[in-house]
């Protein structure tokens, strides 16, 4: 038995037995269970290099659950694939890099906050683990549906977890509210599918499908877009996001990022894979303009709020619409809207940009929940009004929120910088006006920030506080690096991770006849 | 609510202590025979989780939360769970891959008929999967029936 070809599996067996076996040993030892998922973890986190490390050397790696070969994707008796098929090229180890990262960063920031009940966080903290990553695993649109829901459910619990104000469970209603009726549009889609192929595999819907749309197909289309449209944040459908980030605690904020960008990555699936060059251009217009509406009223928004989480998260929402915008924009290109932005192939940069930004993303709103995590959980106070000072007890926190700040708006020496400058220049190719847009709100996002970080940081000492706790400024500090380390070289990620994710989604037709032969 | 708190009469609960039993073996029942008839380990859980639930009706929430606990509800479901993916992960450590019916062919489980009526020893990994279904929705939904119980008794006080 060759232990590296079972792999995908592995990676969602281990943090789901431990999912289970925690509360188990919750009732021996407090101290056992917090090792044993940090194991755990850390073993998922190795098993995740070693398979996208394979990923990049072998190309797509295909894993049928149940069948006599791990890579018999259709049975000898039959002519199309019955079985789960798990499926993993250079996109889904791009995103599963990230979730398992931020994963990771997260559970060691929790250990610092969790104190009671942590037997029924770190099952919810698991499943949700387990949730984001099938997402990414799978190559059954079933499948997606059932991980689909194992997150929104998990998730949901977790961010109605400490509950101390009422607004708390309106978060955590909120949020299962959006995700089962997202879940349901996902669920109808999939009926269609089998009611018209008999399929339930991306790679051989993908097939069926072939460039001709059928009605079925089309609403379908329109179900799926809408639901992980939904689930990813994207401006209409974001009033959900603020409560849902706002009301977790300090970890589930940073660690919600990732999993809407699990949704996100479903839509690209959807869309680049599954319908391909059968998509209408209206989608990527649609795409661009959902973009701008989410630049636009996450940054207005964020200016109003005087709860710092509640700031943060509308600046997430706006930084979604930055993917969403150059995603869209790649997208558009893609389906060879725009003559000269086509032949000129920057769509293929804006494509870049985006998913670059993805990663860039989820390090720069993640350090910045993860300060304002420490800093909740120090002074026990969230409003800006009554914060202040903070810089005299708190020297560590105050740079790396600097840090995460300058990283948010962009500013040279960070990571925001090089995928952000990448977006402008490739997305001004479409038009000039969302590249005008997008700068903008970048400076007014600065502006914001500047005044948070005077209301919070500077000013007369108000109050003797102590530093944050050591497992928080561990987490905060290896994020920091992070952002100036991709700063400094964003080449090394460019090449390394977002070149063959972008390449995975442009090659359409090597993920279909890795399944169908 | 009468003199016995939030008991219901003494025909009731004598009705209800016959029934519990019996639910319980039909509950077991619909799980065996997962793989052979209509129902299975959700369903089957369902109905053990509703015999759970005509216990509660008939004695008060209180009561039957000294008797289970609700922890041990939890434990019960963790190990349903844990026992699928120990099963599933034997799969590729003894057959092939992750799921793989391992004991199909072996002589206690793995009898497959070609046609027809088959016995209840068939299917392989089949019927251990579905008990493993069993344990954990009979624990998870008897947990949230009584939680729910007990919360709502709370609330009127």
């Amino acid at each position: 038995m060759n232990l590296m070809e079972h792999l995908p599996a592995l990676i969602i067996a281990i943090p789901l037995i431990t999912a289970f076996l925690t509360p188990l040993v919750d009732r021996a030892s407090k101290k056992a269970r917090n090792v044993l998922v940090f194991i755990s973890l850390l073993i998922t986190f190795i098993l995740v290099v070693l398979l996208v490390q394979r990923v990049f050397d072998k190309g797509i790696i295909t894993y049928v659950m149940g069948a006599s070969n791990p890579t018999e994707t259709i049975p000898k008796q039959a002519a199309v694939p019955i079985r789960i098929v798990l499926e993993i090229d250079g996109l889904s180890a791009f995103m599963l890099l990230i979730s398992i990262f931020i994963s990771f960063i997260g559970l060691i920031y929790s250990f610092a906050h969790i104190k009671e009940g942590g037997g029924r966080f770190y099952t919810l903290f698991l499943l949700m683990v387990v949730g984001m990553i099938g997402m990414e695993l799978t190559g059954d649109l079933f499948n997606l549906f059932v991980f689909l829901e194992i997150l929104s459910i998990s998730s949901a619990a977790l961010i109605a977890f400490e509950f101390k104000r009422a607004t708390t469970i309106e978060a955590g209603i909120k949020y299962i509210i959006i995700s089962s009726i997202s879940a349901l549009f996902v669920l109808f889609a999939v009926g269609l599918f089998y009611g018209e192929y008999d399929l339930l595999n991306m790679a051989a819907i993908a097939n069926e499908i072939g460039g001709a749309l059928s009605h079925i197909d089309k609403i379908a289309l329109i179900l799926l877009f809408s639901a992980f449209a939904m689930k990813a944040g994207i401006a209409p459908m974001h009033m959900w996001m603020p409560d849902a980030y706002g009301e977790a605690p300090g970890a589930i904020s940073m660690v919600l990022i990732a999993t809407t960008q699990a949704s996100l990555y479903a839509l690209l699936r959807v869309c680049f894979t599954i319908y391909n060059e059968a998509l209408h251009v209206v989608f990527p217009i649609a795409l661009i303009l959902l973009g701008l509406a989410s630049i636009f009223i996450g940054v207005t928004m964020a200016l109003l709020q005087d709860d710092i989480k509640r700031l943060i998260a509308y600046a997430a929402v706006a930084e979604v619409g930055y993917i969403v915008l150059a995603i869209g924009a790649g997208l558009y290109g893609f389906l060879g809207g725009g003559d000269k932005f086509a032949s000129l192939e920057m769509w293929k940069v804006a494509l870049k940009g985006g998913i670059f930004h993805i990663f860039n993303d989820v390090l720069d709103i993640g350090l910045l929940f993860l300060v304002a995590g420490g800093i909740i959980y120090v002074t026990k106070e969230r409003s800006l009004n009554k914060l202040g000072g903070l810089a005299h007890s708190m020297k560590y926190s105050s740079i790396l929120f600097l840090i995460g700040l300058a990283a948010v708006a962009g500013l040279p020496p960070m990571n925001g910088f090089a995928s952000k400058i990448i977006i402008y220049e490739s997305i001004y190719g479409v038009s000039p006006i969302l590249s005008i847009v997008a700068i903008l709100a970048s400076i007014v996002m600065l502006a914001i920030f500047v005044k948070i970080f005077h209301a919070i940081f500077t000013g007369p000492k108000l109050a003797e506080h102590g530093e944050v706790p050591k497992y928080m400024l561990a987490s905060m500090i290896v994020l920091a690096g992070l952002i100036i380390f991709f700063g400094l070289f964003p080449d090394i990620v460019l090449k390394n991770l977002v070149n063959p994710a972008v390449n995975a989604l442009m090659e359409y037709g090597k993920y279909i006849s890795a399944v169908m032969g | 609510m009468n003199e016995n708190g939030d008991r219901m009469s003494i025909i009731v609960q004598t009705i209800a202590s016959i029934l519990f039993p019996l639910a319980l073996i039909f509950s077991f029942y619909v799980i065996m025979h997962g793989h052979l008839t209509p129902g299975g380990g959700f369903q089957g859980g369902a109905i053990g989780a509703s015999a759970v639930a005509l216990l509660i009706v008939a004695f008060g929430a209180k009561y039957v939360e000294g008797k289970m606990e609700e922890e041990n509800l939890s434990i019960f479901e963790s190990l349903g769970g844990l026992v699928f993916v120990i099963v599933s992960i034997l799969g590729f450590f003894l057959a092939a891959t992750f799921l793989t019916n391992f004991l199909v062919g072996e002589p206690l489980f793995g009898i497959i008929p070609a046609w027809g009526e088959a016995p209840l020893n068939s299917g392989g990994v089949l019927p251990i999967l579905n008990l493993a279904v069993g344990m954990k929705v009979i624990g998870g939904l008897a947990s949230v029936v009584l939680i729910l119980a007990i919360a709502s008794k709370e609330g009127e006080k």
